[in-house]
């Protein structure tokens, strides 16, 4: 069974190309490249990625004018049926900017742009996205942002951490983000938003190949369902 | 008819900006000085069937991120000759 996932390109998107490789890597199969003008996904799509960038030049604030095109109504609506979508980097701001996850991406701490990599720990290895790693596993992933300082209210951050949606956290801090969290899953645990760049991280040339298990976790959860 | 939306950072919200600011300031050597929060002004001109309820509706749905920022509609001057 071929695995249909969809990679959507904003203007401004420069991960586009990078997501769409990692996925075909892993599944054997091209993703289909979708614009942010269409106001329709193919059907019967298996996966959906939100890659990094800097959307709309990161106008207003990173993500915001991205999370209003038209396509990503149509993201919300098949998120909200149970298709996963994976947001990376400019992605993940996209996906709290839409309301798909909770909390916000603010300015880095420092203020400067991180450019290098991270080791990250597996918090919850019990998602579609994570079933490839073992719990508490270190992975070692790239980061490139300048927004990647999570922020939510202590309320919020008790009930993700309760209810095991914190996927990734940073073993050091990295980017003043709170409770040093990496990467956040929504309730039903079909929606990832991510920092870090797993498809950065598949290649042995990449000196990491440490994301490839998030996309081969993706696809033998389309082939086990 | 002229609206100024003000948009803010959320008290309790760390503002990396600002801190860097009073920093700069502080490097030039301006004292007392006791905090900066930076924020975003944004300028409408809007036709003035635009209702307060409307201008509310913008701030909320895309000029403020509700979960860091709060806003404030000022509005500065009715359109001559109206």
């Amino acid at each position: 069974m071929a695995f249909r996932s969809a990679v959507i390109t904003f203007p401004g998107s420069n991960c586009d190309r990078d997501m769409a490789v990692a996925l075909e890597l892993a599944s054997g199969t091209a993703p289909m490249r979708v614009w942010h003008g269409d106001a329709a996904l193919p059907d019967r799509l298996d996966f959906i990625a939100l890659p990094g960038g800097f959307s709309y030049g990161d106008y207003l604030r990173s993500g915001a004018m991205a999370a209003r095109s038209p396509i990503m109504q149509a993201v919300v609506d098949a998120a909200s049926r149970g298709v996963p979508v994976l947001g990376v980097c400019n992605g993940f701001q996209i996906l709290t900017e839409s309301g798909l996850l909770p909390g916000a991406l603010m300015r880095n701490a420092g203020q400067n742009f991180i450019c290098r990599t991270v080791a990250l720990k597996v918090e919850n290895n019990q998602t579609l996205f994570t079933s490839g790693y073992s719990a508490g596993q270190i992975i070692h992933i790239p980061v490139a942002h300048h927004d990647g300082n999570y922020f939510a209210d202590d309320e919020t951050l008790d009930r993700l951490e309760g209810e095991g949606r914190v996927a990734f956290r940073y073993t050091d801090a990295c980017n003043g983000s709170r409770r040093d969290i990496a990467g956040v899953l929504n309730r039903a645990g079909n929606v990832l938003g991510m920092m870090p760049h797993p498809e950065r991280a598949v290649e042995t040339a990449h000196g990491s190949t440490d994301g490839r298990a998030l996309f081969d976790s993706a696809v033998k959860a389309l082939v086990a369902a | 008819m002229k609206v100024h939306i003000h948009v803010s950072l959320k008290s309790g919200v760390l503002d990396p900006q600002g801190r860097a600011i009073h920093h700069a300031l502080e490097g030039l050597g301006f004292a007392g000085v006791n905090d900066v929060r930076a924020g975003r002004l944004i300028e409408l001109d809007v036709d003035d069937s635009v209702t307060d309820a409307q201008l509310d509706e913008m701030c909320r749905k895309l000029l403020a991120n509700m979960v860091i920022e709060n806003y404030r509609i000022e509005k500065v001057g009715e359109k001559e000759n109206a």
